[in-house]
């Protein structure tokens, strides 16, 4: 029987689905005419979605019979996956619509509703319990990823990005499906709880292989770096705007799914995924920071900049303790604005004539044509490559604090030597905008929207540290959750 | 006993077909070698006393996956003529093959009536008081109808995703419009004409 505490606590979802459904309506007899009115009603069902967190669904506890999981990690992770879905969703129509020699046209309405479903997939995914709502949840993403990406079905790369993803996105799913089935062979539950239960009394050689193959497959979600070959390809094929989304919602999804799994499902097995995990964190820092500097698209950098990320995020869950956690959610947290920052800053790199560029030489006297553009690239870069007074640092401070808290020195050494690494390329762009000789003229400020949208991203990142006691509470109770 | 020989005859039978699958030269035989082996595996099930599985084995890999199957393959450059002309020397293998899967049906369906192998590990028991598509549709519906309604809105998304991206508004199509057909006058559209004869007729 269906309770009603477990239709409370699963809200958001249920009201996100909803609301897909009915803008699908929307869509259909409204045309792609409606798209912009089906966007901005996307973002109030997001908007509804995320304050109906606040109650049974970030304290409830558990949902259908443990299937679904209501506490304040997953609404820690919702509120930043609301936030970069409806992002994603606003910037978009002036993407679409402007200047893509004919073949982006404008925008088609289904882009907010494929947004809304992505996000209910990744709610699930933040809030599974069982390994089959993280499957189902993590497909429902998915898919509606692999369409996203390829949506300007008539520019080549585009296309290109969504079949690569697809091909790859399918094989790991098959590898993550194996993992699951042999958890399941293994340990006789699907259940987080029953997995953690059967893993209490020693880890059987089955159970091993299980988990290698789940954290590999994760990883290949979050894009770490044995698996993150298809990141850079996917990030410069697809759209703007579904780059965005793929650099900040998913990634925080992923996250929050492969912390949920590691420390409650495996939480038993420390030491066997913690090698694992200071493997992908330390090749992810490194890799990213060093394919990056031979880059010269914009799109294709930050691709390599959300892997040396991801493995920073990875430092802290390595340390395997609720301080690693909530350094990993506040991480997070800073990442997303940071990461949105720089892709609205991105959106507004356009020619003379209103063309999207993405050469990294045209930003070259930026900083002469459009001061205040320059000057916020200039914060999000100084911001990602973590120097000091910015929010990037303190992010990168907490999960370094958190490593050496846990005994992890060598892990924390290393990472910020290899962060002075990660450095370079991102000072690059900021000599380019500041010292290079003026190439190309750029198009004026086309949108307040979005440059306030930037304004605030950028005020966040300087002031945020106003935010600190808010981010540091909730990122501790939602550790605490877990 | 019979179980035994029945799961012995099942199993080689099964492991035969999946090899001649990849070691079969010509694409339509490995697919009809897939459907042998699929057959087989339903009749695993069957022994296992799994009938719902046996029954989604055969309508959905035969029925569905492996004609797929056929077609793809039919639509890979075949010499069909070269086929044909093998047809009567084929005659008696098909035969066979027909009446290997007929005799392993009747004994599949004699089997289910002398009751299932028995399994030495089972991880849950077996509810005895239903069958198991009873079983399954029970726990499908109640335990986890929430992931089984997240399952349809994927398979809704997936649907959309095809249609976003190769549905395209040609130009020069004629589509129906009903409120104009049916607000259309007979009036407008038939014309009597008193045609004298002899005469062409003036359009």
């Amino acid at each position: 029987m269906i309770e009603t505490a477990s239709l409370l606590m699963t809200m958001p979802e249920l009201l996100l689905t909803g609301a897909g459904l009915i803008l699908l309506m929307v869509a259909t007899f409204g045309g792609d005419n409606s798209a912009r009115l089906v966007g901005w009603l996307a973002v109030a069902a997001l908007a509804v979605a995320g304050w109906s967190l606040c109650g049974l669904p970030s304290t409830g506890g558990e949902a259908f019979d443990g299937l679904y999981r209501a506490d304040a990690f997953g609404a820690f992770a919702k509120v930043l996956i609301y936030v970069a879905a409806a992002v994603s969703i606003v910037i978009a129509p002036r993407f679409f619509a402007t200047g893509n020699s004919g073949i982006g046209g404008a925008i088609r309405a289904e882009y907010p509703v494929l947004i809304i479903f992505a996000t209910v997939g990744m709610g699930l995914m933040v809030s599974a319990g069982d390994m089959l709502t993280l499957y189902v949840g993590l497909e429902l993403n998915s898919l509606a990823a692999y369409v996203l990406a390829s949506f300007m079905r008539q520019d080549g790369r585009s296309a290109e990005a969504g079949l690569k993803y697809f091909v790859l996105g399918a094989l790991a799913s098959g590898i993550l499906l194996y993992g699951i089935s042999l958890l399941y062979g293994f340990t006789g539950s699907t259940s987080y709880t029953g997995i953690a239960t059967a893993m209490a009394d020693g880890l059987s050689n089955g159970e091993l292989f299980g988990l290698v193959f789940v954290l590999a497959a994760l990883a290949f979600k979050i894009s770490a770096v044995p698996f993150h070959m298809w990141t850079p390809d996917v990030y410069e094929g697809a759209p703007t705007p579904v780059t965005a989304f793929f650099a900040s919602a998913p990634k925080v999804a992923a996250m929050g799914l492969l912390v949920r799994v590691s420390m409650e499902a495996m939480g038993s097995a420390l030491t066997s995924w913690q090698q694992i995990v200071i493997f992908v964190a330390l090749a992810s820092i490194l890799f990213g920071a060093v394919a990056a500097i031979g880059q010269s698209n914009i799109k294709r950098l930050l691709a390599y900049s959300s892997i040396n990320n991801v493995g920073f995020a990875l430092v802290g869950l390595a340390a395997g303790t609720a301080e690693g956690v909530a350094a990993v959610m506040s991480y997070l947290a800073i990442y997303v604005v940071m990461t949105l920052g720089s892709f609205l800053c991105v959106l507004q790199m356009r020619d003379a004539d209103g063309n999207p560029v993405e050469d990294i030489a045209s930003l070259a006297g930026l900083s002469q044509s459009r001061k205040g553009l320059a000057a916020a690239f200039a914060i999000f870069m100084f911001s990602l490559a973590g120097i000091p007074p910015l929010m990037g640092f303190w992010a990168k401070f907490l999960v370094f604090d958190a490593a050496v808290a846990a005994g992890l020195t060598g892990l924390a050494v290393f990472g910020i030597a290899a962060s002075v690494i990660g450095a370079f390329y991102y000072l690059k762009i900021i000599k380019t905008i500041y010292f290079d000789e003026p190439a190309g003229e750029y198009a004026p400020a086309g949108s307040t929207l979005e440059s306030a949208l930037i304004a605030v991203s950028a005020a966040i990142i300087v002031l945020g540290y106003l935010l600190n006691p808010l981010l540091d509470a909730t990122s501790k109770a939602a550790a605490a959750a877990l | 006993m019979i179980q035994l020989f029945a799961f012995y005859l099942f199993a080689c039978v099964m492991v035969a077909a999946g090899a001649l699958t990849i070691f079969a030269r010509n694409p339509v035989h490995s697919v009809l070698w897939l459907i042998v082996a699929f057959f087989n595996a339903a009749g695993l099930m069957v022994l296992v006393g799994a009938e719902f599985i046996a029954m989604l084995l055969v309508i959905v890999y035969v029925g569905a996956v492996a004609v797929l199957f056929l077609f793809v393959v039919m639509m890979l450059n075949i010499d069909f003529a070269e086929l044909r002309a093998g047809f009567v020397s084929y005659l008696p293998f098909g035969m066979l093959i027909a009446l290997v899967l007929l005799a392993e049906i009747l004994l599949g369906v004699g089997i289910w009536q002398a009751g299932p192998v028995e399994l030495a590990g089972r991880a849950a028991p077996v509810p005895t008081d239903m069958h198991n598509i009873e079983a399954i549709g029970a726990l499908l519906y109640t335990r986890y109808i929430f992931l089984f309604e997240a399952a349809g809105i994927i398979l809704l998304v997936a649907m959309i995703g095809a249609i976003v991206l190769t549905h395209r508004a040609r130009s020069g199509v004629r589509g129906q419009n009903i409120a104009q057909q049916n607000r259309r006058n007979p009036k407008d559209a038939v014309v009597n004409v008193n045609q004298p004869v002899g005469q062409g007729v003036e359009l």
